[in-house]
């Protein structure tokens, strides 16, 4: 594989940043508060910067070639070495993972959850940004386990220490999984290496000698990968996990779930697992579309049963991510840059909703859908911010949901190989009526926050009806919406229902404006991606003869 | 009768002796001589002094260890071989140094505050270590049972060390006797291995036990041996004494024994599997397979239910052997067998850093709570968040999770089996991959005591840490990251040239 090797320092300088960044904050006193976010933000945007450098340039001609590639050594006697590189299939998520990370981080500023201990979190947020970008660009498979791993203590704690009422539970059960699935998955990798004889770790070795394992053989290193990237995803039956994990996260650390952690199952998938064993992925492709389906209808019916806001939006995920494993089971690059699309995507959407959510919450104490009502009379623009993103979420048209989900129905109609027709068409069906379903949740949880009077219960808390109350008066209101932020404290719990603030529009605009120009221009990420894709695919087809 | 005794005698040849390859032994020799001389003569208000003399003592032993690794030329042979120093015995000399001086860092303040015999507990300690430093290089069976026994007999004594303690004279008695009865086992069977091959010296077995033509008492002398070392290693069936001893011994001795002693056992398996037993891997193998699928299910299991900090680390390190011994049932598969040994090392190297930080952690923390439940940590990130962190360094090492040392340790266990190639490989990898995530959940409990709960009856004052212990936290949290991120740093100490004369069919 042929690769370029300009600006070797890039990629490592990316990645580790946030490390240094975490350094620091550790020796920094632990009650300078404003200090310890203004070290996390800057590192974080720091970060950011230099992937900027990194989307500038990069050499889009040529996206199917790793860049900025290198190939170092690191543990010889295991011949795994320190290979990193980027390519269009990881760029996208590289840069998603920095921008996530700094936004989140942003938002934090003023929306630290209730535990306190900002001095933690924001190492814990920088160490889970190194083990993401980490595990974007590891071209090695000793070094993508590590990195994989990497960001399971840091999230671990995020739910467990600044979690819900549940977090103990949940943040173990979290644990656990994704522990269960990567034992096997480093099981897998072993197997792998030993069965080709392969010289090294390298991705671009194992992919040349993969295809001449025996069919039987890959079809059983195929199921140890398929446990540790299936439990990541998450996949039908392995999703258990994700609900309570979200649903007891706090805001910060169920957007970075959703929008980055979930990819690296589905990142493997496509880097991994299907390039390295072609026979394998074929024999698997069709198990892994019905899951993938069956994800689809569940998550939907779960959605639909759900009473808490951030739980729906949790199985919202499994049923998204259905989608992007449908595309991927197809085998077709048609398919694959589908699923691609839609993981990042679902990581801006997704992210935005939890953003939403995690901020509903901090105002109304609550997410109980019954005792929400009347959104758009109390909070306009949140309001309309959640409406944006459930249409979004639902896969209209001229929103960056709609080319993820839809390129991945139509790709199973022909899928690649010889799979089954019959098979794939009768999923493309049932994925279709999922999306009906997706609508249907998703409207009716809008129709039921959103709409309608507010609930006694919060009636008139907020400044919205403030304002308006306010000008019936003919009292000039000195104060406006966005900067009394504290100007009620204390005569009510509920006096502080405000509509969006200066730090959630600073965190929340870069989301909104890129689910519209990817949803009006998908092509701007199609384009980095298809020829990364397409190659594979056609390494693929040869493999498979 | 004595007259063949005199003609043997008068064909004494005085051996040709290495001194620089013994320097280290000469050192702990001297040491201990010294330590107790001064021990004699100087006041109780002084004895503090000889936790830091043994503390040199301990380094200076390492100095010629240094220098012979230095040096590097090829490996000394004494005594026809039956005592050799090459880089195998080198890095795990050097290993049993440190380790007892990290142990001697956690033991100062215990054993002042408690008014312990100070003088004498160095002194054993020393003896036990002088016997770890033996064992890396014993290539008999006489050097190699001389040793175990010089390393285990103050081990006992150390263990009942908290005189007025039940729990502690418990402790020890039950030590004692199990480890002579296994003592007596491995003697029956090595007794055996010598009618069979007619000499003690591991080579000169190695060529004589041929596979497919082993007569039923060297079959016997081989499964003896190795279930004489099960006892020693605490793997299962054979462990039963480990929680009990652990958790009645004062906590630095729990830390000695289940690091330095455990692994002194395993360098002596290690030295018999590939030096004695080569050609017996029918033997071996599926005894060794079954041991450590058992070690590390029942350890993993019964170290779920505990709620005492102390016994589950002793049911953990249980399984812990169980993940070291797992390579060793590949070492006479000639894929797989170099990487068996690697393997085997490189978990012991591992292993000693994060289990010793486990145990100073637990020695600085209760210390304050005066406490071994595991809910007595609850809060400790508030209060003390260095040793928190400190904590969840070695808690996550153990469970393997990257980038801390256990992962790369657990990783190359895998690799080795794996290496394999068979079906009893891939099985005993998929029971130890389950196994991995098994122990996760209570190593993850502790964790979560540290993090997420609040302290015991609202007790948030900060935790006083002696500088001794903070040095040895800082020499194992260091080691644990340093292997984690570059596993290089070690690995390449342990091949299968390292160990002379060992070979791989």
């Amino acid at each position: 594989m042929e690769t370029l090797t300009d600006q070797t320092w890039l990629l490592t300088v990316g990645t580790f940043l946030p490390m240094l960044g975490a350094l620091v904050l550790m020796f920094w006193p632990k009650n300078d508060e404003a200090g310890i976010k203004g070290i996390g933000i800057l590192t974080a945007g720091v970060t950011m910067l230099v992937g900027i450098y990194t989307l500038v340039q990069f050499d889009y001609g040529q996206s199917a070639k790793l860049q900025f590639f290198v190939d170092a050594e690191w543990i010889p006697v295991i011949k795994s070495g320190y290979t990193i590189g980027l390519d269009g299939i990881s760029l996208p998520l590289y840069i998603l993972s920095m921008a996530v990370t700094f936004l989140v981080m942003v938002y934090t500023w003023d929306n630290m959850p209730e535990a306190g201990n900002t001095k933690a979190f924001y190492i814990l947020m920088l160490v889970l940004q190194t083990g993401m970008a980490g595990t974007f660009i590891a071209q090695d498979l000793i070094l993508f386990f590590v990195f994989f791993e990497l960001v399971l203590l840091p999230m671990y704690f995020m739910i467990g220490v600044w979690g819900g009422e549940d977090r103990r539970y949940a943040s173990l059960k979290f644990f656990l999984y994704t522990m269960f699935g990567s034992a096997f998955m480093l099981v897998a990798f072993l197997a792998l290496f030993f069965q080709t004889g392969a010289e090294s770790f390298g991705f671009a070795q194992l992919i040349d000698a993969g295809a001449a394992i025996d069919r039987d053989v890959q079809i059983w290193i195929f199921a140890g990968m398929f446990l540790g990237f299936a439990v990541k995803v998450p996949m039908f039956p392995f999703h258990t996990w994700l609900p309570d994990a979200h649903t007891q996260a706090p805001t910060q650390g169920s957007v970075i779930l959703a929008a980055i952690l979930l990819k690296l199952g589905t990142y493997g998938f496509v880097r991994i697992a299907i390039p390295m064993l072609p026979e394998g992925a074929k024999a698997w492709a069709p198990a892994i579309g019905i899951l993938a389906v069956i994800g689809i209808i569940y998550g939907a019916l779960g959605c639909l049963a759900q009473t808490d806001m951030k739980r729906l939006i949790a199985f919202s995920s499994v049923a998204h991510m259905g989608f992007v494993m449908l595309g991927i089971s197809t085998l077709t690059s048609f398919g694959i840059n589908a699923a691609l699309f839609g993981m990042v995507a679902h990581g801006l959407i997704t992210g935005m909703l939890f953003f939403v959510a995690g901020s509903v919450k901090h105002r109304y104490h609550t997410l109980e859908i019954q005792r929400l009502s009347g959104m758009l009379i109390q909070m306009p623009r949140m309001g309309w911010i959640l409406g944006f993103c459930a249409m979004a979420s639902l896969g209209l048209p001229g929103l960056a949901g709609f080319w993820g989900e839809f390129p991945a129905i139509l790709s199973a109609y022909q899928p690649g190989f010889g799979l089954s027709e019959p098979l794939f068409r009768t999923l493309m069906v049932v994925a279709a009526v999922g999306t009906v379903l997706a609508a249907s949740y998703l409207l009716w949880l809008y129709q039921r926050t959103a709409f309608g009077e507010p609930s006694d219960e919060f009636k008139g808390h907020s400044d919205a009806e403030h304002d308006a109350a306010d000008r019936g008066h003919g009292v000039a209101h000195s104060l406006s919406a966005a900067a009394n932020d504290h100007a009620h404290d204390g005569d009510d719990a509920h006096e502080d229902i405000h509509d969006v603030q200066l730090t959630e529009w600073l965190s929340w605009t870069p989301f909104l404006v890129a689910i519209v120009v990817f949803g009006v221009y998908p092509q701007l990420m199609f384009k980095v991606m298809d020829p990364a894709v397409t190659q594979m695919v056609e390494r693929l087809g040869a493999s498979l003869g | 009768m004595f007259a063949f005794l005199v003609a043997q005698a008068s064909d004494w040849i005085t051996p040709v002796i290495d001194w620089h390859a013994v320097a280290p032994e000469l050192v702990l020799v001297a040491g201990i001589n010294i330590v107790l001389l001064i021990d004699l003569n100087i006041s109780d208000a002084k004895k503090w002094v000889l936790a830091t003399l043994t503390g040199f003592v301990m380094l200076g032993a390492l100095l010629p260890v240094v220098t012979l690794a230095v040096i590097g030329d090829d490996s000394r042979s004494l005594f026809d071989g039956r005592y050799v120093i090459d880089e195998y015995a080198l890095i795990l000399k050097a290993f049993f140094l440190l380790v007892a001086y990290v142990v001697i860092l956690m033991s100062q303040t215990e054993l002042e505050e408690g008014g312990y015999y100070q003088g004498e507990f160095y002194v054993l300690m020393l003896c036990s270590v002088l016997g770890m430093v033996m064992m890396s290089s014993a290539r008999d069976l006489i050097s190699i049972f001389v040793a175990l026994e010089l390393l285990s007999i103050p081990a006992y004594m150390l263990a009942a060390w908290r005189k007025r303690d039940v729990k502690s004279n418990e402790a020890g008695v039950k030590y004692y006797l199990l480890g002579v009865f296994a003592s007596g086992v491995m003697l029956y069977g090595m007794s055996f291995l010598f009618g069979a091959t007619n000499s003690t010296l591991l080579t000169d077995i190695g060529a004589a036990l041929t596979d497919g033509d082993l007569n039923g008492l060297e079959v016997v002398g081989v499964v003896f041996v190795i279930c004489g070392f099960a006892f020693k290693i605490s793997a299962v069936p054979f462990h039963t004494w480990a929680p009990d001893t652990y958790e009645g011994a004062p906590t630095p001795v729990t830390a000695f024994l289940s690091v330095a002693s455990k692994a002194a056992g395993f360098v002596a398996l290690v030295s018999i599997i590939f030096l004695a037993f080569p050609n017996a891997s029918d033997v071996y193998e599926p005894l060794i397979w079954t041991l450590a699928a058992l070690t590390m299910t029942v350890g993993n299991v019964l170290a779920l239910r505990q709620t005492n900090i102390v016994r589950m680390l002793a049911y953990s390190s249980v399984s812990q052997g169980g993940f070291i011994l797992m390579p060793l049932a590949f070492a006479g598969n000639s894929n797989a067998g170099g990487s068996a040994l690697n393997a085997v090392v490189v978990y012991l190297l591992v292993y000693g850093f994060m289990n010793l930080g486990a145990f100073a952690i637990v020695i600085a923390v209760s210390r304050k709570t005066r406490s071994g439940e595991i809910s007595s940590f609850g809060g400790l990130f508030g209060y003390a968040p260095g040793l928190a962190v400190a904590m969840t360094v070695f808690f996550a090492s153990l469970a393997g999770i990257p980038p801390l040392g256990g992962w790369f340790a657990k990783f190359n266990a895998f690799r080795a089996v794996l290496q394999a190639e068979t079906n009893p490989a891939y099985v005993l990898a998929a029971i130890a991959a389950v196994n991995t995530v098994v122990s996760a959940a209570y190593y993850m409990r502790v964790l979560r005591s540290v993090w997420m709960d609040d302290a015991p009856d609202g007790d948030t004052s900060p935790v006083v840490t002696p500088a001794p212990i903070v040095a040895a936290l800082g020499i194992t949290v260091i080691g644990t990251l340093v292997v984690g991120v570059y596993p290089n740093a070690i690995t390449r100490f342990a091949e299968l040239k390292d160990l002379t004369g060992a070979i791989v069919p």
